[in-house]
């Protein structure tokens, strides 16, 4: 008994837990890593460009290059200074993304150069688009120190939502562009505001979620093995519906009605964990796109291009070309700048991805898709980790739109699903789609900054265990 | 500009992509599996138990015989146990990062501490909720215990041994 044993009788357990004790590196050296990489493949892309039409690397690669390098090497030194916990591989995907998609944007200006002397060149708007973007997601990992403040904002910015949807209506400055009522002119800048409405959005709901998850969760009664939400519930998605139903009637935009009513339902679903919702939601789809396609003659020709595109009747011209080139493209493309993407109408914004499979083919496009499947990864990873539920959803939502988005313009173009108008995420020109991007990003590095980050030093004693018992003296 | 130049660049290209992608993969592997990650955690723990183990450590005075050298759970749930005194002070309490961690619902998750100065050893209460005992006294402050003084924590006797 007295025997002394050479170690305590509870040695301190040295295996870390399941996941909380799970501690992230910072793999800081690893983006680097990977961003100059990201920085091969867009200059890369651009010099292949110039080789592919001129047989010469362009002359301008050294600005053009220098001016790549200096947006991505500002964009990680701001990551190393103000969120040096966050993922490492979010930033170089976009990056790669970025500069493929300038390149090719590029590409496409010279095809059409060729083919109109006119032609007012895309990329470099794109490359001042780019820098702005950069310098807002640099804003707001420096403004924005933890993520939960936005919080405070949830019907601020679902207020500015609304205004942002309905200024394309405002007769002065609304402008109408190839059918959809989407843009807005000030002077000389034009202005998708439909775009920064999703990252608004985004956060409207995940702060409404939070509140209001247990009452959408917990009530309401069991009909044919799904849990069915309370008539009353339905409220908000309602709302949400006759949103999406209205952008689609008034504004001509199938692209932005679904992504935003799709978005809504994955949150909704996520926060109540209740398929009930996905029944709803997708019955209550399938009756808005059979409106629809009853009242509004744009969706009607978009349904009909895509069941019958050869049909000279249909307005199946641009799905054609673009299957056209693909096919030409085959398994391993055309090579840089010898296919002949500009064939296809507008390829340098809804039709990027036929353009890229003309020619880097089947190999470079599912290279592509596989970068926005991690993309999406990365953000769904960081909702996983995150510790507070106000970011659980917003990292889904904002992961949710990069999804959809991919999936509906890839699926548009391939011939999977009706055609509709959204941008490629950080491919396709655009200003406000690539600005709007970029700050989606921004928040899911500081979201995922302050999920990766060790907890404090020394939790507070007895979280995890039951509350010491008082002996009752008497 | 040759044709076999094109098709190098061609492939050299999608290499270049599939390289990117590949490696971002790998990353997203090394990210999981960080082997890191166990030893941080360690060396967090191992830092929060020298912080708990508090500043009055002192330096290990050589044992002569008759000193106490262990520490013996008389009663409770614990009872039988024995603990060296060679890693003093001592912990005791009902968390994970207690040296003596009892299993009584009666004893603070940082009850007390068993220091020595010099050759002489104390017990400290730590501002638990129901208090440390030794002989029938709540005790306030540090105070001298020598080998046989029953310690009560809750529903524990604690004692010096040999």
């Amino acid at each position: 008994m007295s025997r002394t044993s050479p170690t305590p009788t509870r040695p301190r357990d040295p295996r870390p837990g399941p996941l909380m004790e799970f501690v992230h590196r910072r793999r800081r050296g690893a983006e680097l890593f990977l961003l100059i990489l990201s920085l091969v493949v867009g200059i890369g892309a651009y010099a292949a460009v110039g080789l592919g039409v001129d047989g010469s690397v362009p002359a301008d690669i050294y600005k053009y290059g220098g001016w790549l390098t200096a947006l991505i090497v500002a964009a990680h030194l701001t990551i190393r200074w103000k969120a040096a916990y966050a993922d490492p591989i979010l930033l170089p995907i976009v990056a790669a993304l970025n500069g493929l998609g300038l390149a090719m944007i590029h590409r496409i200006d010279l095809g059409m150069q060729a083919k109109k002397p006119d032609y007012q060149a895309l990329a470099s708007s794109q490359l001042i688009w780019m820098t702005l973007g950069v310098a807002l997601f640099i804003g707001v990992l420096v403004l924005l120190r933890d993520h939960r403040r936005l919080q405070a904002f949830t019907y601020t910015s679902g207020l500015a939502a609304l205004v942002l949807l309905l200024l394309p209506m405002v007769p002065g400055i609304g402008r109408n562009i190839r059918g959809a009522r989407i843009w807005i002119h000030l002077g000389p800048l034009s202005f998708q505001p439909g775009e920064v409405a999703k990252v608004l959005l985004v956060i409207a709901f995940a702060g409404y979620l939070v509140l209001y998850r247990d009452a959408l969760a917990l009530a309401g009664r069991r009909v044919l093995f799904v849990d069915l939400p309370r008539g009353r519930d339905l409220g908000p998605i309602l709302a949400m519906w006759l949103i999406s139903l209205g952008i689609l009637v008034f504004q001509n935009d199938l692209g932005s009605s679904l992504l935003f009513f799709g978005m809504f339902l994955v949150m909704l679903y996520v926060a109540t964990e209740r398929p009930g919702w996905l029944v709803i939601g997708g019955l209550m789809f399938i009756a808005g796109a059979y409106f629809g396609y009853l009242t509004t003659g744009h969706v009607k020709v978009r349904v009909e291009a895509w069941l019958d595109p050869f049909n000279p009747d249909n307005n199946g011209y641009q799905i054609v070309q673009g299957m056209f080139g693909m096919a030409w493209g085959g398994l391993t493309g055309r090579g840089l700048g010898l296919g002949s993407p500009q064939d296809t109408p507008i390829a340098s914004s809804d039709f990027i991805i036929p353009a890229l499979g003309e020619e880097l083919g089947l190999t470079g496009v599912i290279a592509i898709i596989l970068l926005y499947g991690l993309l999406v990864e990365r953000a769904l990873r960081t909702a996983l980790i995150c510790r507070d539920n106000f970011g659980k959803l917003v990292a889904t939502g904002l992961g949710v739109v990069f999804a959809l988005q991919v999936f509906v313009v890839i699926g548009g173009v391939t011939k999977l699903i009706p055609l509709t108008g959204l941008t490629t995420p950080f491919l396709s020109q655009g200003g406000s789609s690539l600005v709007a991007n970029w700050v989606i990003i921004a928040l899911l590095l500081r979201i995922s900054d302050q999920a990766r980050r060790p907890p404090p030093e020394f939790l507070e004693p007895g979280e995890d265990m039951d509350s010491t018992q008082v002996v009752s003296m008497r | 500009m040759s044709e076999l130049t094109l098709v190098l660049i061609r492939f050299g290209y999608l290499a270049i992509l599939w390289i990117f992608v590949l490696s971002a993969i790998s990353v997203i592997r090394t990210d999981m599996f960080g082997a890191r990650a166990a030893r941080e955690a360690s060396r967090a723990q191992e830092r929060r138990a020298a912080k708990a183990a508090g500043k009055t450590r002192t330096k290990p005075v050589k044992a002569r015989r008759g000193d106490p050298t262990s520490v013996v759970i008389l009663e409770g749930g614990n009872s039988g146990e024995t603990v060296s005194l060679a890693a003093a002070p001592l912990l005791i309490g009902r968390g994970n990062d207690a040296a003596i961690r009892l299993d009584d619902d009666y004893v603070s998750t940082r009850h007390a501490r068993i220091a020595s100065s010099g050759e002489q050893w104390y017990v400290e209460d730590l501002g638990s909720t129901n208090g440390t005992y030794v002989g029938n006294s709540r005790i306030t402050q540090a105070t001298a215990i020598s080998l046989g003084t029953q310690i009560r924590i809750g529903k524990t006797i604690l004692e010096l041994r040999k």
